[in-house]
């Protein structure tokens, strides 16, 4: 496909005064992992809310695969191909992991009301079918022990990774993670490390990172962007942000920019 | 798998309503006891309760909780699984009510009716129940919590208001009219050929109209209760507990949720309009009144004690909820049995019913608090209040919760764990 998957083309969003993003632009590419960065509240899970069309952003257009995505509902989204994740767990604490995946088959299953009512041949076959397709990513996931265990009762760790497969269950082309390995220590980020170069490798599934582990994002990203303050400040492959003076200031202050400036 | 009841071998297996052996044997003799318990049969009567539950007065009262039954399902797919608590339950029973009325009922000078037979009023009360539903949806899917339990509260209020402005529809003020019979006829004045209205005969059996309304009500109930069960397991179901768990990020992952909504609405409609029209059936004369805010609490209550989300503890409420007042009356009049004739149970009597000075017996405590005796009859309002207020403090999960707890007991008997 010619194109960029994904396009932001100058997005601003305000809360009745207060700035979340200004003119953000940048393009996601298909097979891409497309990563954002950023000091806390810079904007990142703001510009992840306005592309889920939770929030809509006051200027700018938001194209999926060149069309105009701005005011569509948050379910027609997901419906294009989107998935996402959430900084904060979002799963449903209710229902056991088995649900909380098939509900993520929710867009791929077609059985009404009335058919699943009556459970009659074609809604009970649709429901097998797509248990299989949530065993392979039970399988995928490693987390076949927790299959009937209500979310709630899971450790952070595989709620974390039971929540990348509700989005996975989706089948999207494009998976949003905010913040995948936030709170996790050195061996489960690694596992979510090998797990999203797995999704990009053997899925084909594009993704866009925003992750404030600075290790995971500079050793998979292909792209990173940079925002402060819900602007824009670098955009390039890890090592050139990683020397932009911007990027130092904006992380370690004014002083460490000039310096590293000058040097 | 033989003598491996957790062991799958297939998802469909897994994915079965009664996924065990033991669990399809145990409905299906609780099935049999219940097509049993009219007649007094020799061994069936040696079950607890079975006995006096068959018999004429308290058949009656099954009946009624039969019917309480689907109303309750409909509910319980409402606020126990789409998470919409809502207060309107007896508005839609009302619904469903005066169409089947409407439809069913006589016509006479000052009152509508068209006589049409019941294969046509009994899914037409449900049908019209659900269209009024999806016509308020629209204002109830916007509102959460509270808020949704005090709009669809406004419900009964224009129900009970639009009764009394329609008097040829629902009969004179407080006298109301005569619902159609139970009857299944091909059309209007033919005889009907399946009459669960009056005594008769079924194959070699004498079979009074309670038992046949009793068996008619059953049937119903089976399959209300198995779509009920089958939409929980579903498609339709798991996007209702998404919007229930959290709405947000359920629209995120794709549920259309203004949608889900108001199909939950609709569905949970349909149910009450059914069980509304049934009711007024049975009883054969209704008040308008009747449909009130009580009736609606009443439903809540029984999804409180029950539990939320469950199929059996939706039925398992109602159960208790239409029931336990009889037996606390019953119970009343037998402590006065055994006090009158000094029994041994006869301390009871004093501690509950005695009035006089310097006895602590429970109503006489409160007339000394009120002023005023407390009828005997208050004693089951009061029973019931405090259950519900245990149910919530002690056991969210309902009467379904205790099931579960006893069932794992005996699953690990006798170790603890």
């Amino acid at each position: 496909m010619s194109g960029p998957l994904l396009e932001l083309d100058g997005i601003s969003l305000s809360f009745k005064g207060v700035k979340a993003i200004t003119d953000v632009s940048f393009k996601v590419g298909e097979g891409e992992l497309f990563a954002i960065i950023g000091p806390n509240g810079a904007g990142k899970t703001s510009i992840f809310n306005s592309i889920s069309q939770v929030y809509r952003p006051q200027e700018g257009d938001i194209r999926w695969k060149g069309k105009s995505i701005m005011g569509q509902r948050p379910d027609h989204i997901a419906g294009m191909g989107i998935a996402r994740t959430f900084q904060n767990i979002e799963l449903f604490p209710h229902m056991t992991v088995l649900e909380n995946l098939l509900l993520g088959r929710h867009i791929r299953m077609k059985t009404s009301w009335l058919a699943g009512a009556l459970w009659l041949g074609p809604a009970k076959r649709e429901e097998m079918t797509n248990r299989r397709a949530v065993e392979d990513i039970i399988d995928f996931l490693e987390i076949e022990r927790w299959r009937k265990h209500p979310v709630a009762l899971l450790p952070y760790g595989f709620q974390k990774r039971v929540e990348l497969g509700r989005a996975l269950a989706m089948e999207p082309e494009l998976l949003l993670l905010d913040e995948p390995v936030a709170g996790m220590n050195l061996e489960e980020t690694e596992d979510m490390a090998r797990f999203i170069l797995d999704i990009r490798q053997e899925l084909g599934i594009s993704i866009l990172l925003v992750e404030h582990d600075m290790g995971l994002v500079m050793d998979v990203a292909d792209r990173v962007l940079v925002l402060d303050f819900g602007q824009k400040i670098s955009e390039g492959e890890p090592a050139e942000v990683q020397r932009d003076p911007a990027v130092i200031a904006a992380y370690l202050g004014d002083e460490a920019g000039l310096a590293a400036a000058d040097s | 798998m033989r003598g491996r009841p957790g062991l799958y071998t297939s998802y469909e297996a897994e994915a079965a309503l009664l996924p065990t052996r033991t669990r399809k044997v145990a409905l299906g003799l609780l099935i049999l006891v219940l097509v049993l318990m009219p007649f007094s049969l020799p061994v069936i009567d040696q079950i607890p309760f079975v006995r006096f539950l068959g018999d004429a007065p308290w058949l009656r009262v099954v009946n009624r909780a039969l019917i309480f039954c689907i109303a309750a399902l409909g509910l319980n797919l409402l606020a126990g699984l789409a998470g919409q608590v809502s207060l309107g339950h007896a508005f839609f029973m009302g619904v469903g009510a005066y169409t089947a009325v409407l439809m069913g009922g006589v016509s006479t000078p000052h009152l509508w009716g068209w006589g049409l037979p019941m294969w046509l009023w009994l899914p037409a009360s449900g049908v019209v129940a659900a269209g009024v539903g999806i016509l308020v949806a629209p204002a109830a899917v916007r509102v959460r919590g509270l808020y949704l339990a005090i709009t669809t509260i406004g419900l009964v209020f224009i129900g009970l208001h639009l009764s009394r402005v329609f008097e040829e529809i629902a009969g004179p003020g407080a006298l109301g009219r005569k619902w159609p019979k139970l009857q299944l006829r091909l059309w209007k004045e033919e005889e009907p050929f399946l009459d669960f209205s009056g005594n008769g005969h079924w194959f070699w059996f004498d079979v009074n109209r309670t038992q046949k309304t009793y068996y008619f009500l059953l049937a119903l109930l089976v399959l209300f209760a198995l779509a009920a069960a089958n939409l929980a397991r579903s498609r339709t179901g798991r996007s209702w507990a998404a919007i229930r768990d959290r709405d947000v990020a359920a629209e995120i992952m794709g549920v259309a949720e203004f949608r889900a909504k108001t199909t939950a609405f609709a569905i949970s409609s349909f149910y009450a309009g059914v069980a509304g029209a049934l009711l007024a059936s049975m009883v054969g004369q209704m008040n308008p009144e009747a449909w009130n805010l009580l009736l609606s609490v009443e439903f809540v209550a029984i999804l409180l004690i029950g539990g939320m989300g469950r199929v059996s503890g939706a039925i398992m409420g109602t159960f208790f909820v239409v029931l336990s007042p009889r037996f606390v009356e019953q119970f009343i009049g037998w402590t006065a049995d055994q006090a009158e004739g000094d029994g041994l149970f006869s301390g009871f009597w004093d501690l509950l019913v005695v009035v006089g000075s310097g006895d602590f017996g429970l109503i006489s405590v409160t007339q000394q608090a009120l002023g005023f005796p407390l009828p005997a009859s208050a004693l089951d309002e009061i029973i019931y209040g405090v259950l519900i207020i245990v149910f919530l403090l002690f056991e969210p999960l309902g009467l379904f919760g205790i099931w579960v707890k006893v069932r794992n007991y005996w699953k690990g008997w006798p170790f603890s764990y």
